[in-house]
């Protein structure tokens, strides 16, 4: 009795499961839902044609990522995982605020205690600079931009949600 | 006849553009390249069962955030929105230890050491999220979620 037992995706799309099948290493057979999930969200083909266009050693990680992504939309079909960045973003902002403050604070002190050294405040640039991105938040998702470094560089002169907002 | 003001997604499609096409509220015509990144990632009949998935007064939220993670996708293949929440983790963890560092500097400084300032909260349950607008339970802590995958990326 040869051959091997179908991965995942060929067992739910009910196919042969080749030698070459490109979901078998990451859709192991023991883990139906992995794939049943991502079929779910982006389809098979979609999976297939994104893989494909990747290097092999990075293909785990983009079945990993994309697993996540689809778990997220099923579990929150308004916003995915665009909440979790927007929650973070939240974070990240009032900890930049906290660390400001902070800084004054040390700074304040320091007058304080000794007038004569005046060191020199060690404001952050990336701080003042999130204050200023507050007013170029995209209008829907409320979008804390102050994590400017992540957001920015990957929509370096554009704005999805800003432009795009249709109602 | 052809609907001559046809959706981005209908004339995509090449098809008519029903009045109750779910695609066209949110993927008008002057803007074909929304369109063409969520097909690209997710196909026309998922995005569609997505938004039908989605209460009405809510789907234009929903189509933005599809597009959102398909532009994503498309920009980094491998992570996409993952990458994004990678790195948002990091930078939360490295100004959480900023801030504890300075919270003791400041405690020092003031010689008071045994009343350190408690450090910013660390995310560690569900309940922490109540302003987080999310459907069904809401348990999605990214920083602190089991199942977010660990990912090293490459600066």
């Amino acid at each position: 009795m040869g051959g091997h037992s179908p991965c995942a995706s060929c067992k739910l799309l009910r196919r042969r499961c080749t030698k070459d099948c490109p979901f078998a290493p990451y859709f192991p057979a023991d883990d139906p839902h992995k794939f049943a999930i991502v079929h779910k969200v982006f389809g098979a083909s979609n999976i297939s044609k994104m893989l494909q266009e990747l290097p092999v050693h990075q293909r785990a990680d983009a079945v990993s990522s994309l697993v996540y992504e689809a778990n997220a939309r099923v579990r929150d079909p308004v916003y995915g995982c665009v909440g979790a960045i927007s929650y973070l973003q939240n974070q990240v902002s009032e900890l930049q605020m906290q660390l400001a403050v902070a800084q004054a604070e040390i700074f304040c002190i320091q007058m304080q205690q000794d007038p004569m050294a005046m060191p020199t405040p060690q404001f952050d640039d990336d701080d003042e600079e999130s204050f200023l991105l507050q007013h170029n938040l995209p209008q829907c998702l409320n979008f804390a931009s102050s994590s400017s470094d992540v957001i920015q560089e990957s929509f370096k002169k554009e704005s999805p949600f800003g432009r795009d907002m249709v109602s | 006849m052809m609907n001559s003001t046809r959706c981005a997604a209908c004339k995509y499609l090449r098809r008519r553009c029903s009045p109750d096409c779910i695609f066209s509220p949110y993927f008008p015509p002057n803007n074909p390249q929304r369109f063409l990144e969520v097909h690209r990632i997710y196909g026309a009949s998922n995005v569609a069962k997505m938004l039908e998935k989605a209460p009405v007064n809510q789907r234009a939220e929903a189509a933005n955030s599809i597009h959102y993670e398909a532009h994503c996708r498309i920009k980094d293949p491998v992570y996409g929105c993952a990458g994004i929440i990678t790195l948002l983790n990091q930078q939360i963890n490295d100004a959480q230890c900023e801030l504890a560092k300075i919270q003791a500097e400041i405690a020092a400084l003031n010689g008071h050491h045994a009343d350190i300032l408690p450090p910013y909260q660390q995310i560690t349950d569900a309940s922490s999220f109540a302003n987080y607008p999310v459907e069904g339970d809401g348990a999605f802590p990214a920083t602190h979620d089991p199942s977010f995958p660990q990912f090293y990326l490459n600066s």
